[in-house]
């Protein structure tokens, strides 16, 4: 089943053009990964799903356009972990991923909501951190802390900006083990932005390499990394290795720089 | 690996945390009551404690207590009306305090963030040294006031709206509206007589010295009439918190939240100071005593903000009233002199996490 679809989707910050003519789609239970270079228009497009942004163009959601649901109806099936957040004044770890419940309760907090908090608590190792205040976590906690909170979301569609841009070698790990485990048995579909290639060869389904607000290319991961591509894309020399799947080295950056000969 | 018995400690552990939010309310609820029953027997007409129960029971148990016409007219007509008010106008200072950081995101927001305070001034020197106003009589100045302070919110949100309702285009029209407003009443205050600047200046220290059962009546529907919004939005308040496209992720609508919020916190301030004239520092400061100790919920910190904001209005209208009597001090003085120490007490022993 087609999870999402987007269609002609282009977005302009004033007069400059960001997104120009995307067309994919996400079928469920899949992870597509976004890579491209910096500025390549990846948090826009993640934003414009969650229509945060409002591009041109449609996507549609389960054959429903999102530009006719409302933002609590979006919010129940959407989840969002941004590249970076910053914390309410004064709020404990567990009150930021009770807010992930916001969408469904209309003011008093259940047992319920509590339960999937604390699981979601359980499921990402945070139990220690639980009554800390958010703001004086480190960059990998927070990070975790606001996946958290879209898992506590209990969304059809995951959007993942670089969740793990700030963690370490294990936490990327777990925190990419999770989210496919999620997106398998729960059935949903997640939208992530990675620039790891390895990461996103080891647990994307699909991918979409986006340079200058075009999907460049589109598909499975090890067509996709090859030496050429990412010399093309992101102008950098690289080894790649097929071994079970894609493992690329980087070597040198093509311009500028000494190595530029 | 969760196992059932980790999630009842975590969920046992949150529990326990919101007990103790409640609690604190409780005790500060508790404080207000004691100040409020010591505050009825302080004051320059002398009258024993006894006497002065007498008289407030005789009313609610008529027959059983026995009071003098005399005590009758110092407690009824003098003491308690100004008492509620204090605990009212404390506490409207208060929500709207909280509202206003909430909103803006900003910890050194206040009720008077947006140009409010300077416009309320105007509206005062405007019917002090002018004689003009939106009403006539006693309500003068009143009227002015309120009316001056909502049109300075809808010129903030007018002046906001172009750039889009965020806290820094929001808190730049504010201090673009201040400087305005400011310049007016320096403006009447040049071309004024010395009397009505004198005048111009106490009604700007805020005092509690006007009230009477009507006005009581009167912020306390206001207060009452705004606060079902507020209380019901608390959830969106604590997402706008995490960030305007967070809020927006969380199925808030971020801008109508704002706006409407921000209205309702400026009708909250104008329905008292409109009869108090600036009081500073407890819309201020009130916020983030309660954000110190128990946290940023604004589903608590709101109502803990109120209760907070009329304690400390409260207290320091006590002690304005009786430090130098029969000399009656405006509380805007007495607040700050009481509500710096106990602040700067938190501030220096605020601990790395709550609890
Ligand atoms: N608020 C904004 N106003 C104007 N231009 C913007 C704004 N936000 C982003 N842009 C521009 O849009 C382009 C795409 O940005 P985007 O954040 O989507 O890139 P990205 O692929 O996520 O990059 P990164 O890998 O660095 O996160 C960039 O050129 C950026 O400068
Ligand atoms: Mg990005």
């Amino acid at each position: 089943m087609v999870k999402i679809t987007i269609n002609n989707v282009s977005f302009s910050y004033g007069s400059s053009v960001i997104l120009n003519d995307l067309n994919i789609v996400v079928e469920d239970s899949e992870i597509l990964g976004l890579v491209g270079p910096n500025g390549s228009g990846k948090t826009t497009l993640i934003k414009c799903i969650d229509r945060i942004l409002k591009p041109n163009g449609s996507i549609f959601l389960d054959g429903r356009d999102l530009s006719s649901m409302s933002r609590g109806e979006i919010a129940r099936e959407i989840g969002y972990v941004p590249q970076s957040g910053s914390g309410a004044m004064g709020t404990t770890v567990f009150e930021t991923i009770l807010m992930g419940r916001r969408p469904h309760i209309s003011w008093r907090v259940s047992e319920r909501d509590l339960d999937i908090v604390s699981d979601v608590i359980e499921l990402l190792h945070l139990e220690d951190l639980a009554m800390r205040e958010f703001g004086q976590l480190s960059g990998g906690q927070r990070q975790k802390v606001l996946i958290a909170r879209a898992l506590a979301q209990e969304p059809s569609v995951l959007l993942l900006d670089e969740p793990t841009s700030n963690l370490d070698m294990k936490h990327q790990l777990e925190v990419m083990e999770i989210i496919r485990e999620m997106v398998q048995k729960k059935n949903i579909s997640a939208v992530m932005a990675v620039h790891d290639l390895n990461l996103a060869a080891r647990f994307v389904d699909k991918l979409a390499i986006l340079k200058n607000g075009r999907i460049w290319a589109a598909g499975e991961a090890s067509s996709l990394l090859t030496a050429e591509i990412i010399r093309e894309v992101y102008g950098v020399e690289a080894v790649v290795m097929q071994l079970e799947r894609p493992f690329v080295i980087p070597i040198r950056s093509l311009n500028g720089g000494v190595a530029c000969d | 690996m969760s196992t059932a018995s980790e999630v009842t400690s975590l969920k046992e552990e949150y529990t326990r945390f919101v007990g103790r939010k409640l609690l604190f309310m409780a005790a500060v609820s508790l404080c207000i009551i004691i100040v409020a029953g010591v505050s009825a027997t302080l004051g320059s007409a002398n009258l024993s404690v006894w006497e002065v129960y007498s008289a407030i029971l005789a009313r609610a148990f008529p027959g059983h207590f026995q009071t003098t016409w005399f005590a009758e007219t110092i407690v009824w007509g003098l003491r308690l009306h100004r008492i509620l008010m204090g605990i009212v106008v404390g506490a409207g200072l208060g929500i709207a305090g909280a509202v206003m950081q909430g909103i803006l995101k900003n910890p050194l927001a206040s009720p008077f963030t947006l140009g409010i305070s300077s416009a309320a001034s105007f509206g005062a020197a405007l019917a002090i040294i002018l004689g003009a106003g939106f009403a006539g009589g006693e309500y003068l100045i009143i009227g002015n006031t309120f009316v001056f302070t909502l049109l300075a919110t809808f010129a903030v949100y007018g002046l906001a709206k172009y750039k889009g309702v965020t806290p820094e285009t929001m808190i730049l029209a504010g201090i673009a509206i201040m400087y305005f407003f400011s310049a007016m009443t320096s403006f009447l205050q040049y071309v004024g007589r010395a009397e009505q600047v004198q005048e111009v200046v106490f009604w700007m220290m805020g005092s509690l010295g006007r009230s009477s059962w009507e006005k009581v009546y009167a912020s306390t529907i206001m207060i009452l009439i705004c606060l079902p919004y507020i209380i019901l939005k608390s959830w969106d308040i604590n997402a706008i918190g995490a960030g305007d496209e967070t809020a927006a992720s969380l199925g808030v609508n971020v801008e109508r939240t704002r706006v409407i919020s921000m209205t309702f916190a400026s009708l909250i301030t104008a329905s008292v100071i409109c009869f108090t004239g600036t009081i500073g520092f407890i819309g201020l400061v009130a916020p983030h005593m309660t954000r110190m100790i128990i946290g940023g919920d604004h589903r608590f910190l709101i109502p803990g903000s109120a209760l907070m904001g009329a304690l400390i209005l409260l207290a320091a209208d006590t002690l304005a009233r009786t430090i130098l009597a029969p000399v009656i001090l405006p509380v805007g003085i007495m607040t700050s002199f009481l509500g710096v120490p106990f602040f700067v007490y938190l501030f220096l022993k605020r601990r790395k996490e709550f609890w």
